[in-house]
């Protein structure tokens, strides 16, 4: 059955190894829907988010070959469940005397913030799940989006276990 | 002691073992090449006439030896002229280690002379790669390289070197021995015990094996596993030498050009063990349609390779070896007497095909490709090498001549690539000292025969058989068949004559067009101490069979065309 999934990767923080994780995918015709990537506590590794949508053999074909990576450390497959999901948007909104009271009225609601105020636009910031995101770039179209971007989603395991310390077991 | 990282990478290679590089210099790799040539009383460059060839020869040694071939070629041109090398090495899983030299760091990124991101280019066709950018980690980045090339499933590393590097000075320590590779994993007891419980229910068990057992150095373990469990087996194309060709189990390759008697055994299984292999499209045929009757047990070293082409009931990841010595132990003796006869009954059906189907060349009184191989064979010792190119000369050598050791065929299997043959034959005499054979045909061997320069210096001993039908024939074979007999692009009717191109490299060659002047030829190219050319005349329209076409499944099997 199709689904989305999000798998988290622990990697040798050097050079080039973001090319040889996502040209995996390409190579092997796999579609990413996300991907993120970034530092972590220990400076050896940088932990890399990617989210997909496959079935069961995809994802495990894709788990296989990731781990075959010379610079890939861990691989987990995260159950969204039991799983700590966030992305963050930056979005920019037409600012008129109109639609004003309305945008900071949905900005309160969805647990949005302005970070930035002028005469003719105004930046909100949000973080969430993506579906949380998704509903409010929705609701926002309606006040003349500006422009925007997302982060792409990271995400981390509830409870005490560690994508570190399975590599470190 | 103080070195330059020229130094220092011809120390590291020594000290892994490697007395012999195929290399082609360039500047930059200038420094390497000299500090070669400084420590040449223990380490020989091959210098061979392309990189390409350097690559495939590379490649050959490492698979008649077993161990690490390396190979060196300068920036640049110089380094994409090793991929396709590298692409051949890497689909067929040969240890292969491939350093290049590179512009100076501060040129890097400047699209400077010879610039070309090489580690970028390879990535897809290497286990793994590097650059070098600091002269301090130089030698263990080499050593890395040879020991990931040589660990778990082998594979070609690149290590690009820029040319600052190789002069830099750094203190280097020499290893007191090559890396170790890593230590293999074993599979499950637990596992393996599903598989016996599995394999004692098989009413008709039929073993398929592919080169793993050639690299996981499990012949013997493969034989007494399918004496317990009183299975037939049939080969990739990979797997062939694993067993000898006579084994009385052994039914031949499989697949799109494989033996009747293989192919149809596997489809009336109920249970395939699927050992070292990856199950290529070429080797199934359609994937959908290839495991509808039997279940599938598949062993392998490489996890991704399970499940990958094909939906496997039980997996086990581990060495081949290790698996099928504790597998044979807990399985008790099996006895299947009805599926052997069903078997022999398979063998007589496709000796019936093979006398019934109609060969063109025969009947025109030519000699045909089987005739060729067939006297090729009686005047080769027992144990040579025996080299394919690409095309319909590599699947009539798979099918017909007769291999008795491992690591005594090499050909290009994954990767298919025309041009293999001249580079691997000499990388593969030179591993192995003793002579060496080359089917090719006339299309692949006009692709590299400039590496004949390369066999003439290295007095290699090598008989080269080029079954010379005019046409790129496999493809003159798919066009008959699914093109209408269009034959576009394929129709060569070039006027070379390949004994004056021998003759011109330094080389000796004779024309072969029926059974006296083959003799004759076979004869003088045994008894000769370098490269000698064979020019066999065979038809352009003798097809390779038995076929499945592409995509096509067992039901579509052709063994005759009319």
């Amino acid at each position: 059955m199709e689904q989305q999934y999000v798998i988290g990767v622990l990697v040798a923080n050097i050079s080039g190894v973001l090319s040889r994780v996502s040209g995996m995918f390409t190579r092997r015709g796999f579609n990413i829907d996300c991907l993120t990537v970034g530092e972590t506590e220990s400076s050896g590794f940088s932990r890399i988010t990617v989210a997909f949508r496959g079935n069961e053999d995809i994802r495990e074909r894709i788990v296989t070959q990731l781990e075959k990576l010379h610079d890939v450390k861990e691989v987990e497959v995260l159950d969204q469940h039991e799983t700590v999901i966030r992305e963050l948007l930056l979005l920019k909104v037409r600012n008129t005397a109109e639609t004003r009271q309305d945008i900071m009225t949905a900005v309160e609601i969805f647990r949005s913030k302005i970070v930035d105020y002028s005469a003719a636009a105004l930046i909100c910031e949000l973080t969430g799940e993506s579906t949380k995101i998704d509903a409010f770039i929705e609701l926002m179209k309606n006040y003349g989006i500006m422009e925007m971007c997302r982060t792409g989603i990271v995400a981390i395991e509830r409870g005490e276990n560690c994508l570190r310390t399975l590599h470190e077991r | 002691m103080i070195l330059t990282g020229a130094e220092i990478i011809a120390e590291t290679l020594i000290e892994q073992g490697c007395s012999t590089v195929f290399g082609y210099p360039g500047g930059q790799v200038t420094d390497l090449f000299d500090a070669l040539y400084q420590r040449s009383d223990r380490i020989r460059n091959v210098l061979t006439a392309h990189e390409q060839g350097a690559a495939h020869a590379a490649d050959g040694y490492a698979r008649a030896s077993g161990t690490v071939g390396v190979v060196i070629a300068t920036s640049g041109p110089g380094a994409t002229n090793l991929i396709t090398g590298i692409a051949a090495a890497y689909l067929d899983s040969v240890p292969v280690v491939a350093v290049t030299g590179n512009v100076p760091c501060s040129q890097i990124g400047r699209d400077s002379f010879q610039e070309v991101d090489i580690v970028g280019v390879s990535m897809p066709v290497t286990k793994h790669n590097f650059i070098v950018k600091d002269i301090c980690e130089l030698a263990d980045t080499v050593r890395e390289a040879f020991r990931i090339a040589k660990s778990g499933r082998p594979g070609p590393v690149l290590v690009d070197v820029p040319k600052d590097v190789q002069e830099a000075k750094c203190e280097f320590t020499p290893a007191a021995e090559p890396v170790a590779a890593e230590p293999l994993r074993c599979s499950s007891n637990h596992r393996l015990q599903w598989a016996a419980d599995r394999i004692m229910q098989a009413k008709r068990p039929y073993i398929y094996f592919g080169g793993g057992v050639i690299a996981g150095h499990a012949s013997a373990e493969l034989l007494a596993f399918a004496e317990r469990l009183d299975a037939p087996m049939g080969c990739s194309l990979m797997g062939l030498s694993a067993v000898p060709s006579d084994h009385p189990r052994f039914l031949g390759m499989q697949g799109m050009h494989g033996h009747y008697a293989s192919t149809v055994a596997e489809d009336e299984a109920d249970l395939v063990i699927a050992l070292g292999v990856r199950f290529s499209d070429r080797a199934t045929g359609a994937a959908d349609r290839f495991a509808r009757h039997f279940a599938v047990i598949h062993i392998d070293i490489d996890g991704a390779e399970l499940n990958k082409n094909i939906a496997a009931q039980l997996t086990i990841r581990g060495d081949l070896k290790d698996a099928l010595r504790r597998l044979t132990a807990i399985v008790p003796q099996q006895l299947h007497t009805g599926w052997n006869s069903r078997i022999a009954a398979l063998r007589t059906e496709e000796q019936r095909r093979t006398a019934a189907s109609h060969s063109i060349m025969s009947e025109a009184g030519m000699l045909t490709h089987f005739e060729i191989i067939d006297a090729v064979s009686r005047a080769a010792e027992e144990d040579a090498l025996i080299v394919t190119d690409v095309g319909q000369h590599q699947m009539w050598t798979a099918q017909r001549y007769p291999l008795r050791y491992p690591r005594t065929f090499l050909t290009s299997g994954g990767l298919g690539a025309m041009g293999f043959g001249m580079g691997a034959a000499i990388g593969a005499f030179l591993a192995a000292g003793k002579r060496t054979v080359l089917f090719t045909g006339d299309g692949s061997f006009g692709m590299n025969l400039n590496e004949l320069a390369t066999a003439v210096s290295e007095h290699a001993k090598l008989v080269i058989v080029i079954l010379n039908n005019g046409v790129l024939g496999m493809v003159r074979q798919w066009q008959r068949l699914f093109f209408g007999q269009r034959y576009a692009a394929t129709t060569l009717n070039r006027k070379t004559d390949f004994v004056k191109v021998a003759e011109a490299f330094g080389a000796k060659g004779m024309r072969a067009d029926d059974a006296e002047s083959l003799e004759r030829a076979v004869h003088a190219a045994f008894s000769q101490d370098g490269p000698f050319v064979i020019d066999c005349a065979v038809s352009p329209d003798e097809p390779v069979l038995p076929m499945l076409p592409p995509g096509g499944s067992i039901d579509d099997i052709i063994t005759q065309i009319k």
